[in-house]
């Protein structure tokens, strides 16, 4: 059906978005690019001047680097890992048949609609904190001191926040995917005797490969992004401990109002961030057609 | 593309013209959301009705936020803001780069000369004002009297950190969550590094020497940590390194420290009987010294109120900024909420007055502690630099955010003291190297 | 799946899916409850659920002092207007990419899709200097544009595939009939993809709400939108967490009650081609 005159007419429908991502991506990133090569501090405006490598090299040779790629790469991994595995759980449990379907989806869904800065402060102050939160009241409750948990495990905690916030966006996906199994092939297989495990590792699980394709991908956008709930429970400490890069560039940017340095981090990312992307599409991409 | 955005963009200035032909100015107002600055926007009928004509609209953000995007805005020329609540740090720096509007006209009845002089100095550049401040601070310690006697002990007026630290045992009682001594961990040159910097001042410390190279391999700064440290650990609250200015007032107000050590301006919030269960047990000491250092920390703060130069609406701003920082305002708070709450630390008048000193206990310490601060000198040693618990340079935020981070990760155990304070000399002679300042 | 289990087996499952479900929305119902105590009770040990005087004083409080309306009426504006406008350029480029497929249609989508790898903080103060060269800081206007372009991927790409899942033969049917290419969208296939149209508006209006970067940093008072509002109530002095509860209650539920009445529009759409 794609004649000569639909093509071109498909290009030329396609051509706005392109075009306007193209200026999207473009302009922001030139503009980067040659302040990270820029001497450029918001509060001290007169010392600026070329700069040669040295904001890259200032950026990728600070100590708190290696760890930042490290505490992204958890925060990723773990978040994933979490969403993926939970929701598979979650999907599989209410696709049962049971009482009240409707309202224990919404009850599941309910933490995708809250705003990241909301959910970070309700965690922080209602539940991480040890003196009043919650936690801290079940620790007392079990005759124990309160844990510290944004001082001991800040980046696990965070891990479970950024989980919370997007198990529902998992368990939602794959629990469509779990609807539009054919049934009949789930019950003939139980009628030919074969154990739960089994049905879900060979029937199941290949017909949901694609979902945890999406999931994947889409959180994974996103979370390379996540700096926002660190701000606000532990501003990337303590130390270093919970320094993501997206966090690390932040610092350089808003803290230290050193537009260099943050301009060069950002394109270090975008480096980093294409390399994971052409490592997920090698991995995962054949999955999607 | 580009002609369609422009005569976008052109439509829309023409829209946005036409809303501020209408009678009224309004002005934007950034702020912090400390109790003072929250009181204020509780009272601004007093200010509507002398000033019908200008409307002002509130940003209230929490104090990191407000600094990251009023910075932002007056170093791009962003002229967002009208007025903008900045502290004592950025005035003379911002003032330098003439990002500020100066207040140099200001009326007879403003009464200029009543504000503190330590407080106008460090307002000024070469003279001239920038910035009118809201309420100003030192430090001192707060302790809880009821627990003092308990533990067979007196505080006294003017205590060492020796004291300090007995008093800080004798109190403690982790069983029913009493913890001797509270002090911010929250990583920020304004946090934490606040407290640390004003504790190293009273140890004798200093920054940088004469050359701006770091010192934070000498004993004074060892000795500092070492003993912040061990009292955190031992007689501090859990999670304490995530505890700054407010996390403790909500502490001490529930009864769960027994002395607090900083800002003077919580002296009037640990007295409100409406939100504090131990208002009428707080007694007041000087910050502490080492034994021999002639200094208790050097801490000076000041909210102030600053027009920024960008600001197209200045004349709106100025009478806004005189309004809130007049002794009028201070009258009015009085009159609504009692002199206990009156904002405190900006205006001589304010201590001469008996209704405020027989309603605010606080009042002679603040003043004291505050009249003993010099800006110029916040180190017993030669130093370079001015301040007081920070170094008055640009290249401070960064750094001292960043030794910030090192010492809250000491205070989690996270690293050792000596470790946090090794890592604090490679990054701030990394950055002053940056900023040249080291060759 | 209707398949028929034993009322034991429904009764386990239902108590285990219901556990499940309460223990995810908990932090959602702690918050709604202490939106609704008196301070000192907020932070009382032990905890008090349901025995405290209700009251909407928090509430009343949060109003009072910072406003809410203003913040309200920018985040709807906000948020439905970069979504609708990132539609309307969207919607034609999706029926293009899926019904003209090329080699390179998938390639295209992946870099649409990275183009929302560039960190925000990074690419911050370069975007602040152009909204200050053209004097457009602070207005939703900006805001809608920054806010349609971050999206506009994630809509493509929903509208892509939702839009391949259509049958060619009712297109050439209708090509036959002698309809033109405006008419054959707006009413062969329009009508088809309005359940995918639909979900993508939901999901987009849901990510442009809850934005927390752009919304902080690019507005003042003018366009401030929720996030602004929220961003007040981070550690203030004294007690907070009842007025930080009602603030967040504010700041979240418009959105969640429109999740919950739509969330079967929501679900439907919400495979991203994932459901063959």
């Amino acid at each position: 059906m794609a004649t000569q005159a639909s093509r071109s007419a498909a290009r030329l429908m396609v051509s706005p978005s392109v075009i306007l991502l193209f200026i999207w991506m473009a302009v922001p990133l030139g503009m980067v690019i040659y302040y990270s090569f820029r001497r450029y501090r918001l509060l001290n405006p007169e010392r600026a001047g070329w700069n040669g490598w040295s904001n890259y090299s200032s950026f990728v040779f600070s100590p708190d680097f290696g760890g930042a790629l490290v505490n992204t790469l958890i925060l990723v991994l773990g978040v994933l890992i979490i969403t993926v595995v939970l929701g598979i759980l979650i999907a599989l449990l209410i696709d049962q048949p049971i009482w009240g379907q409707g309202p224990v989806r919404i009850l599941v869904i309910s933490p995708f609609f809250i705003m990241p800065p909301v959910s970070a402060l309700v965690w922080k102050n209602m539940f991480f904190n040890p003196s009043n939160g919650l936690f801290g009241e079940l620790f007392k409750y079990l005759g124990m001191r309160p844990f510290d948990f944004l001082g001991q495990a800040p980046l696990g905690s965070i891990v479970t926040i950024v989980a919370w916030e997007w198990l529902p966006f998992a368990t939602l996906i794959l629990l469509t995917a779990l609807q539009s199994l054919d049934s009949e092939q789930l019950e003939a297989a139980e009628m030919d005797g074969a154990p739960v495990l089994k049905r879900f590792w060979y029937i199941i699980l290949p017909h949901m490969s694609r979902s945890i394709t999406v999931v994947i991908l889409i959180q994974t956008i996103f979370l390379l992004g996540i700096f926002g709930e660190i701000l606000v429970t532990t501003a990337g400490g303590p130390g270093t401990a919970s320094t993501t890069l997206p966090f690390l560039i932040f610092k350089e940017a808003l803290l230290d109002f050193d537009v260099g340095t943050a301009a060069a981090g950002g394109v270090v990312a975008v480096i980093l961030a294409n390399i994971v992307a052409i490592f997920l599409m090698k991995a995962i991409g054949k999955n999607l057609d | 593309m580009n002609m369609t955005l422009r005569a976008l963009l052109g439509a829309c200035a023409a829209a946005a013209l036409a809303g501020a032909a209408a009678a009224q100015t309004s002005i934007t107002v950034a702020t912090v959301n400390n109790g003072d600055m929250i009181r204020m926007q509780g009272l601004m009928s007093d200010f509507n009705a002398m000033h019908p004509d200008i409307e002002v609209n509130w940003v209230t953000l929490e104090e990191n936020a407000l600094r990251q995007q009023v910075t932002t805005d007056i170093a791009t020329g962003g002229g967002q803001y009208d007025v903008m609540t900045i502290g004592t740090y950025e005035v003379p720096i911002w003032a330098k780069q003439s990002w500020l509007e100066p207040l140099s006209d200001l009326p007879a009845d403003y009464n200029v000369d009543d504000l503190l002089p330590s407080v106008r100095n460090a307002l000024s550049v070469d003279g001239t004002l920038y910035a009118a401040p809201f309420y100003g601070e030192s430090a001192m310690i707060m302790y809880r009297t009821d627990l003092m006697e308990k533990a067979g002990l007196t505080m006294p007026d003017s205590p060492t950190w020796a004291d300090v630290k007995a008093a800080a045992a004798a109190m403690t009682d982790k069983d029913n969550e009493i913890y001797g001594i509270c002090l911010r961990g929250k990583p920020g040159w304004g946090e934490n590094m606040a407290f640390i910097g004003a504790m190293n001042n009273s140890y004798g410390g200093r920054w940088f020497d004469m050359d701006w190279k770091a010192q934070f391999e000498s004993q004074e700064w060892k000795d500092t940590i070492a003993d912040y440290l061990d009292m955190m650990t031992n007689y501090g609250p859990p999670g304490a390194s995530a505890n700054g200015f407010n996390e403790n007032l909500t502490l001490f107000q529930q009864g769960k420290c027994g002395m607090w050590i900083d800002a003077t301006v919580a002296a009037g919030f640990v007295t409100d009987p409406t939100n504090s269960t131990v208002a009428d047990n707080v007694g007041y000491a000087q910050f502490p010294n080492k034994e021999g250092v002639d200094n208790h920390g050097n801490w000076f703060w000041a909210w102030t109120l600053a027009i920024p130069a960008s600001s197209d609406a200045k004349d709106a701003a100025k009478t806004f900024v005189q309004w809130a920082t007049s002794q009028g305002y201070t009258n009015l708070v009085a009159s609504k909420e009692g002199w206990r709450a009156a904002p405190p630390g900006t205006r001589t008048s304010l201590y001469e007055n008996a209704d405020y000193a027989a309603a605010a206990p606080f009042a002679k310490m603040t003043l004291d502690s505050m009249n003993a601060v010099d800006f110029t000198k916040p180190s017993v040693q030669e130093i370079p630099y001015t301040g007081a618990q920070f170094v008055a340079i640009p290249e401070f935020q960064g750094i001292g955010t960043a030794v910030g981070q090192e010492m809250s990760a000491a205070l989690a155990g996270q690293k050792t003291a000596d470790e946090a304070l090794a890592a604090s000399q490679a990054l701030t002679d990394e950055e002053m190297k940056a900023a040249g300042y080291l060759q | 799946m209707a398949r028929a289990v034993t009322p034991a087996r429904k009764s386990i499952n239902t108590a285990a899916a219901w556990t499940v479900a309460l223990i995810i929305f908990f932090p959602i119902l702690w918050t709604i409850l202490t939106s609704f105590k008196p301070e000192p009770v907020a932070v009382a040990s032990p905890p008090v659920f349901l025995n405290f005087d209700w009251s909407f004083e928090n509430y009343e409080t949060v109003i009072q002092q910072r406003g809410y309306g203003q913040f309200f009426w920018n985040s709807m504006v906000i948020a439905f207007g970069s979504t609708i406008l990132g539609m309307i350029i969207a919607i034609p480029s999706a029926w293009a990419m899926a019904f003209v497929h090329g080699k390179r249609t998938k390639d295209l989508l992946m870099w649409m899709l990275s183009t929302k790898m560039m960190p925000a903080a990074g690419v911050l103060v370069p975007i602040y200097l152009i909204a200050v060269y053209f004097k457009i800081l602070d207005t939703r206007f900006l805001l809608t544009i920054v806010l349609m372009l971050m999206n506009l991927p994630i809509i493509i790409w929903m509208l892509y595939t939702y839009f391949r899942e259509i049958p060619v033969d009712i297109l050439e049917a209708a090509r036959m009939d002698g309809a033109s290419l405006t008419n054959e969208i707006l009413y062969v296939l329009t009508p088809m993809a309005v359940p995918g149209i639909a979900s993508t508006l939901l999901l987009n209006v849901i990510l442009a709400w809850n934005e927390s970067f752009w919304t902080l940093n690019l507005t003042a008072f003018n366009a401030a939108p929720l996030t602004k509002f929220i961003a007040g109530f981070s550690s203030p002095q004294g007690l907070f967490y009842a007025k930080l509860s009602a603030a967040s209650v504010m700041a979240f539920l418009p959105i969640m009650i429109l999740g919950w009445f739509s969330q079967k529009q929501l679900v439907r759409g919400l495979t991203f081609g994932a459901v063959k």
